[in-house]
Order: structure tokens, then C-alpha cells, then sequence
């Protein structure tokens, strides 16, 4: 059992984020979904994790529908995924190392010593090691990035999701966390859903990528199919070409 | 659907009247059901415990020296109007009542409730809305961390505790200042200083300031709570909740300052 969104409808006051977006996860892979900024990428995550409901459609984890959960039954399931934050959100009043082992301080039978441990852990797999009692404030872009993927993976999550974790970053920072989010696929064997909107990252670490635009999942496939599709919309995005995505012939819209 | 379409002049100031009172009602509405979940996260005394001494510290320890230094002028003013007014036949011993009585009921827990809401509420707001954002409210959620317990439960409860103490202080450094400013200006004596401020004295007096500075201080840490947590629109969305905080706070204690003295008077 995996992750599956169906028919999820989403709206805030007159705007329509979603209409109907459909997709199911696989277990084990790293899917991307991938859409201009402001296309509801962001929105669609927090349906995972319960911090959002949708108005319409199901959000399944494991089976069980997000909606439907008591707060008791939520906490449960939201130890079961980790979340990296499109900017880190780390607690900006905590050292990195109290950030990373506040999601431990949760589960029963950890105790101090064994917390410690974890944290260095996970600060290794992230090559932070030596970093933990540092403030955030202390840390440059990338490694906020990559403390708060070590905040995420503390607590050995079976699904992580990534808030555009690439974005604000250099070229070389980008590739850094785009190989940790396939390091985090491959030793952890976590099942993963990156939202983003740079493609160069999307083609990196994605087993499937799926397009959403209009708030509907317009096309879902494996890098090579979404390469070669010939779905003009798509290709525009992919390429940066607006007359292909708008529709227009050698122009952007007002919107752009 | 629309029931009753009005069209006209009047549609306008109707519809924002609507917009208003609904805006007001669904507030309502969200800061109940933040209370309601305040007093359900009391049971996860497991998160809120730990952080309830440093809270009581920042909320109440921190706000001693502004409430004292206010406290103290508040006294020197006090005993110096007090002197003014009672000419001609009124003892002057008359200031030590008047020093005591106003400090002790009104100007010591209002006085310090408004700095409060101004230092405290403010304060809050602020943190939590800079928390809320950037997605830091969130990222407690999703580490299985309910977000009411961590944050609202020992802020509110170090108000809770911590402004009868201040309060208390601020009444106590009034009425010194006072006296001193009779021994000093008024050339009173300290025994008819001491004479007045017992003449009218009622133990029941100093529960009274302590009722009203619990009442305060749950305002003002659960308002800056509820504020913060409401706080949208990056940085100029704090600035409003940290203000908004302020207003609102401010406007309550006023209202409940006159709740209580109709009430337990």
C-alpha cells in the first residue's frame, strides 16, 4: 500500500487550486510532480500530511483516507513521513541538532543517549557532521536544505516529501540535494514525492514525473516519455517556451 | 444562492456590513475553537511542561523592570495629584488612602495589564506569526507535534501565573514610590502615610488586583496566541497581527476592568 490522491478538489475562497488531481504512488520510487509556481504543487503535499483537506476526493496513505483520520490516528500516520520544507522551516530558536532530534523526542522508549546518536546519524547522511550546534540562522541555503532533510529522516519515515527542495539554490548546491534525494531512495528505500518546478532536477530524480496544470495531473510518465510527449503545453514548460505553454505565437500572455 | 438581491445605493455599504460581521463571526468562531483546543492540549502535559518555565520567565520575570518603572512613577504622581486635591479640611493623611486604594485596585493591574499586551502580546504575535509564516507551525504538525500544546498552553498559562506576580509588584513599588514621595514633598510624616493607606484597606482589595491580573493576563498571552496563529502575508502580516494584537488586548482589559469592578465590588 502506498500513497494515492484521488479526485482531490481544492479550493481557497473564489480560486481553484485543484480539480480533480489524481495520481498514485508506487512503493519504493521517487515521483515528481512538476508545474509552474502557484500551480497548487505545494497544496498537494500538505494533503498528504493532513494539514490541508481537500474539498472534494480522497487522499489515501497506507490505505487509510487523510481526511477521515482522528488527531490521534494523524500523529500516527505522520510519523510515517517525513516532510522537507521548501525553506527548511527549521526552529530558528533551536541549534540544528534540536531541530533534527525534536521529531525523536516524540517516540516512546528514546532516550537521551540514543537520541544523540540518531541525530549524528543523520546529520552524516546529509554531510553535516560537526554542524549540529549551529543555529540555522549559521548555515547557508543548501544546508538549511539539507538540515531539514535530516529533520525529516530522523525518525526513519517510510515516505518522504519534498517541498521544491532545489529551490533558491546554485546549480552545484542543486545537484548536492538532488543526489541525496536519491541517496535517501536507495539506503533508506524510501518512497518519495518531490513537487518542483526545475526540470533539470525533476529529470534527475525522478522515476516518474507527472504534469500538473489546471489543477489536473495533465500527463504522468517516465522522464524519457515526458521528453519526447507531444503535448504542446507540456513541452512549453519543459523547454521555457511560453508560445508553446500559453498557446501563442511568439508572445506571452498578460499573466506571465 | 442569493435570497434577497439588493440593488441600489444601499448595496455597497450592505455587502460590506455582511463581509464585516461574517469576517467577525468566523473569528469568533476560530478563537473558540483555539480555546477549546487549549483546554484539550492540557492533557499532553508531556510537551507544554518543559517549556512552561522558560515561558514564565519571559512572560513575567523579563516584564518586571517595565512594570515597576511605571509603577513607580504612577506612585510619585499619584501621591502628588492625591496632595493637590485634598485641600481645606481633608487630612492629608487622606493621600496615603488615595495612593493605596487607586493602586491597588485600578492603576497597578490596568497599568501593567496595557504595558503587557504592549511588551508580551506583542511579543507572541510576533514569534508566532513569524513561525506560522515560515511553514515552522507546520513542520511541528508534521512531527507529530500538535502545534496548541507546544506553543498556545505554556504561553497562556505563564500569563496566567505570572501577571498577579508582576501585578502585585508594580502595587507594591506604587505605594512606596508614593510614600516616598510624601516623606519627601509633602512633609508627611510615615506614620500618617501608613495611617491613611490602612484606613480603607481590605484584604479582599488584593484579590481583587489578582483576579483582574489573571483575567489579563489570559487575554493578552491567549490574544497574542490567536493573533499569531491567524497571521498570513509574510512580514506585513505579522506587523498587523503583532498590532492587532495590541488593539484588541487592550480594548478587553478596559471592558473587563469594568466587568469586574460591576461584578466583585
Amino acid at each position: 500500500m502506498s500513497i494515492q490522491l484521488a479526485g482531490v478538489h481544492k479550493a481557497f475562497g473564489p480560486k481553484k487550486v485543484l480539480r480533480g488531481f489524481t495520481l498514485t504512488l508506487r512503493e519504493g520510487e521517487t515521483a515528481a510532480i512538476v508545474g509552474p509556481s502557484g500551480c497548487g504543487k505545494s497544496v498537494l503535499l500538505k494533503h498528504l500530511v493532513g494539514l490541508l483537506r481537500p474539498d472534494a476526493g480522497t487522499v489515501f496513505v497506507d490505505g487509510r483516507s487523510v481526511g477521515d483520520l482522528r488527531r490521534r490516528e494523524l500523529v500516527e500516520l505522520r510519523r510515517k513521513i517525513g516532510f522537507v520544507f521548501q525553506f527548511a522551516a527549521l526552529f530558528d530558536s533551536m541549534t540544528v541538532a534540536a531541530n533534527v532530534s525534536m521529531g525523536l523526542r516524540r517516540l516512546p522508549g528514546w532516550d537521551r543517549k540514543r537520541i544523540a546518536e540518531r541525530v549524528g546519524e543523520c546529520l552524516g547522511l546529509v554531510d553535516l557532521n560537526g554542524l549540529g550546534e549551529r543555529l540555522p540562522a549559521e548555515l547557508s541555503g543548501g544546508q538549511r536544505k539539507r538540515a531539514g532533510l535530516a529533520r525529516a529522516i530522523a525518525a526513519s519515515p517510510k515516505y518522504l516529501l519534498y517541498d521544491e527542495p532545489t529551490t533558491g539554490l546554485d546549480p552545484v548546491t542543486t545537484s548536492v540535494i538532488d543526489r541525496l534525494i536519491l541517496r535517501m531512495r536507495d539506503e533508506l528505500g524510501v518512497t518519495a514525492l518531490v513537487v518542483t518546478h526545475d526540470m533539470t532536477s525533476a529529470f534527475r530524480v525522478a522515476d516518474r514525473i507527472t504534469f500538473l496544470h489546471g489543477g489536473k495531473a495533465r500527463f504522468t510518465g517516465t522522464p524519457a516519455e515526458v521528453r519526447t510527449a507531444g503535448d504542446d503545453v507540456l513541452r512549453g514548460f519543459v523547454e521555457g517556451d511560453p508560445a508553446l505553454y500559453y498557446g501563442l505565437q511568439g508572445g506571452q500572455d498578460d499573466g506571465a | 444562492m442569493v435570497l434577497f438581491p439588493v440593488t441600489g445605493p444601499l448595496s455597497r455599504p450592505l455587502a460590506a456590513s455582511g463581509r464585516s460581521t461574517l469576517a467577525a463571526l468566523g473569528s469568533i468562531g476560530r478563537a473558540s475553537a483555539l480555546f477549546a483546543g487549549s483546554v484539550r492540549a492540557l492533557r499532553d502535559i508531556g510537551v507544554w511542561g518543559p517549556l512552561l518555565l522558560p515561558q514564565m520567565a519571559r512572560v513575567g520575570v523579563a516584564s518586571v523592570p517595565i512594570a515597576l518603572f511605571i509603577a513607580m512613577f504612577t506612585g510619585i504622581v499619584m501621591s502628588l495629584q492625591a496632595s493637590y486635591t485634598l485641600t481645606g479640611t481633608i487630612p492629608l493623611y487622606f493621600v496615603g488612602t488615595m495612593v493605596g486604594k487607586t493602586m491597588i485596585l485600578e492603576l497597578g493591574p490596568v497599568l501593567t495589564g496595557l504595558t503587557l499586551a504592549g511588551r508580551v502580546g506583542a511579543n507572541i504575535s510576533a514569534e508566532l506569526g513569524t513561525m506560522r509564516v515560515t511553514e515552522q507551525v507546520d513542520a511541528l504538525e508534521t512531527l507529530a507535534y500538535n502545534p496548541i500544546a507546544y506553543l498556545v498552553v505554556p504561553r497562556t498559562l505563564a500569563g496566567i501565573l505570572m501577571f498577579p506576580f508582576v501585578v502585585l509588584l508594580a502595587i507594591a513599588m506604587g505605594i512606596m514610590s508614593g510614600w516616598l514621595t510624601a516623606l519627601q514633598l509633602l512633609d508627611m510624616s510615615s506614620p500618617e502615610f501608613i495611617k491613611g493607606l490602612r484606613l480603607f484597606f481590605e484584604p479582599w482589595d488584593v484579590w481583587f488586583a489578582v483576579i483582574k491580573a489573571v483575567s489579563f493576563g489570559a487575554v493578552v498571552t491567549g490574544i497574542g496566541c490567536f493573533c499569531g496563529l491567524q497571521t498570513d502575508q509574510g512580514a506585513e502580516g505579522v506587523g498587523r497581527s503583532a498590532t492587532r494584537t495590541v488593539v484588541i488586548s487592550s480594548m478587553i482589559i478596559l471592558c473587563l476592568d469594568a466587568f469586574w469592578a460591576a461584578v466583585l465590588l
